[in-house]
């Protein structure tokens, strides 16, 4: 089990994030939180601090991060504002305009540094701080659109794979240091992100739910979760559909 | 892409009616509005965004020894509309409207404009959004002052009386002596024992030595049945039960979230009426005809066989009202849930209107799927003077069925 008394966030301003930070500053938990638009993060920061007990950290800043030159300082800054860390949570991200992206390369690239490259970059550095001090839990949310690449979202899915696949292998280089590695794969989540999206039908979940499932995965270092869990079997039966049905199917 | 016009908040679902209802434009929901903006656990003080849920409030305050000067009896409302219905509680007569608490909301207008109203600025704004059915414009957040408590207890008196002429002497005791006063009444009875039933008093409890332990359980009806439990076998056999139950003249202690929200505790107590759901009566009678109003209503109740298991009779004080369109007002307020039996309970309903319609009494919005336009209209002489203030892009359902 880790102990959950220092986090870092980045991408707090998400909603998923947000509840997480909440339901982490419940436990008692000192928080630094990383967003990029500085208003909503005020509001958050003042939200989370009328909810503090006496002593716990409140703190934050706002970045762009796909700005991978910034990260070193702002985990930095977070390591000193709550005089050590316990945990990481990386939740930034956007949903990309698949056809938007078909139509434009540099739009295409400009997701895969939001989604993947710039998580990466931040997860790169992290992990030299976390091998160091020899404990501590690195989690990611991913997505299961990551499991398989389909047509109508596979900018996304492609960037999301990517995270998986690398927090697999840092998995394998961080166990014996003693840290976890978590990667979170929520499916369809009512936030901000999918407001486009028809919301109708039993696949979608509330953020406060997700939130429970990714504080109870970092407190005991689960491997790869599906949020909520049923997702894991459906995605099982669709990473096992046979390619040459799969390429025809409208998905 | 533009929204279909008109726009209304949304929050938490809670009304019985159709004031949160717009099925012609789009409903704005309000539940990600949930962050706190600041507390002043001294000086008792809270301003949180409208989204922000009265138990969420309940779970921080309550511990700093604060409380929510009016409740209504469900915590699952959310501040914004408690707000715009300017609900009322127990302490009416003691404390007023949860208006009265107010000290600042913003609102936002469709035209981007985001005005600051509170009591003395922009008052008439105020006057018109406090009570104003989410008509106004969006509430964005909202501040309260708090109420001071020792702990999350409650003392309690329950008494048993065995006619209204009995309600009306015990409940002008307890008012005197009690933040907080309802009674439950036996709608099924008649003759003698006509408005039977047990008045609960209620204060905050004092400081304690050793608090009692507390765990809220939680019921769940799992799906509609396919009938409604409530029949007129169950609701004789429940009344009949209920009237007789042990009461605690001397007092007690209890816990604030039992004795403020007993239905609370079943998750979707609401399908037990079937599919087809039920109507909540609720009326304000004006003190002076509130006696023989209520007699007379019991009666018209009682002959048509149609009875509540939810029977809440209570007074309000003499503090006026802050909303234009506020409910609570002085004289008695009578709640009742029916079953729906279509035309058999509308039609009830339409002999109770005439009651209450007689006597200069009004409907509560906030409870209402049925009330005919000039009962509103009767009930809400303000109301014309209240259209001056609606944003022009926003509207309800309600607000089109009883001002056509």
């Amino acid at each position: 089990m880790n102990s959950l008394n220092r986090i870092v966030i980045f991408g707090a301003t998400s909603s998923i994030a947000e509840h997480t930070v909440r339901q982490l500053v419940q436990r008692g938990a000192s928080v630094y939180c990383v967003g990029r638009n500085a208003d909503k993060l005020a509001t958050i920061l003042a939200d989370l601090k009328v909810r503090a007990g006496a002593g716990q950290i409140i703190d934050g800043i706002d970045a762009d991060l796909t700005d991978s030159t910034q990260h070193p300082a702002l985990i930095a800054q977070a390591t000193t504002a709550l005089n050590g860390l316990d945990g990481v949570l990386i939740a930034h991200g956007s949903l990309p305009d698949q056809k938007a992206c078909e139509a434009d390369t540099n739009l295409t690239l400009q997701e895969m540094q939001t989604n993947a490259l710039s998580v990466i970059n931040l997860l790169t550095l992290l992990a030299n701080q976390f091998e160091a001090q020899g404990k501590g839990v690195i989690a990611v949310i991913s997505s299961v659109a990551g499991d398989r690449g389909r047509q109508s979202n596979y900018v996304y899915g492609a960037a999301k794979g990517m995270v998986t696949l690398f927090m697999q292998g840092l998995r394998n280089r961080l166990t014996p240091a003693g840290v976890d590695v978590v990667t979170i794969k929520p499916g369809f989540v009512d936030t901000p992100m999918t407001a486009g999206l028809d919301k109708s039908g039993p696949l979608w979940a509330k953020p406060e739910q997700i939130a429970q499932g990714i504080i109870n995965a970092m407190a005991k270092g689960k491997n790869e979760v599906y949020l909520p869990g049923f997702w894991r079997l459906l995605m099982l039966i669709i990473r096992h559909i046979p390619e040459f049905i799969f390429k025809r199917m409208s998905l | 892409m533009r929204a279909p016009r008109p726009l209304l908040a949304y929050g938490n679902g809670r009304s019985y009616g159709d004031v949160c209802l717009n099925d012609q434009g789009t409903l704005l929901q309000t539940r990600q509005l949930d962050r706190f903006i600041s507390f002043d656990p001294c000086a008792g003080l809270l301003r949180c965004e409208s989204g922000v849920t009265l138990n969420e409030i309940f779970q921080l305050i309550v511990p700093h020894g604060w409380f929510l000067p009016s409740t209504p009896g469900t915590r699952y409302v959310t501040l914004g509309g408690a707000l715009a219905n300017d609900i009322h509680g127990k302490n009416h007569h003691a404390a007023g409207c949860f208006g009265h608490h107010v000290t600042a909301f913003e609102l936002i207008r469709s035209t981007g404009e985001m005005l600051l109203c509170k009591p003395d600025l922009n008052s008439e704004m105020f006057q018109a959004t406090v009570g104003g059915l989410g008509l106004t414009g969006l509430i964005s957040w909202v501040e309260i002052k708090l109420l001071p408590v020792q702990n999350p207890w409650m003392w309690v008196e329950s008494h048993r009386f065995s006619n209204l002429e009995q309600f009306w002497l015990l409940n002008k005791e307890a008012e005197r002596n009690w933040p907080y006063t309802v009674a439950w009444i036996d709608c099924l009875a008649s003759g003698h024992s006509r408005g039977r039933g047990i008045l609960f008093a209620g204060k905050h409890a004092a400081n304690q030595t050793q608090l009692p332990a507390y765990q809220e359980g939680s019921l769940k009806v799992p799906f509609d049945p396919p009938l409604s439990l409530i029949n007129g076998l169950s609701l004789r056999s429940f009344n009949a039960l209920y009237y007789r139950q042990p009461v605690k003249p001397q007092g007690s202690l209890c816990h604030y979230e039992p004795y403020f929200y007993p239905l609370d505790k079943i998750q979707h107590w609401n399908r037990i009426y079937g599919h087809k759901g039920f109507y909540q009566y609720q009326c304000v009678l004006p003190p002076a005809v509130a006696q023989d109003a209520t007699a007379e209503l019991l009666v018209a109740i009682a002959k048509s066989g149609q009875g509540s298991f939810l029977a809440v009779l209570k007074t309000f004080g003499e503090r006026a009202s802050v909303g234009m369109l506020s409910f609570a007002r002085p004289g008695a307020t009578l709640a009742l849930d029916f079953p729906n039996r279509g035309a058999k309970t509308l039609h009830l309903f339409n002999q109770l209107d005439a009651i209450v319609s007689a006597a200069g009494g009004a409907l509560y919005p906030a409870k209402d799927a049925r009330m005919p336009a000039s009962l509103f209209q009767s009930g809400y002489p303000d109301w014309e003077r209240f259209a001056g203030f609606i944003d022009p892009e926003f509207s309800s359902h309600f607000w089109q069925r009883v001002t056509k």
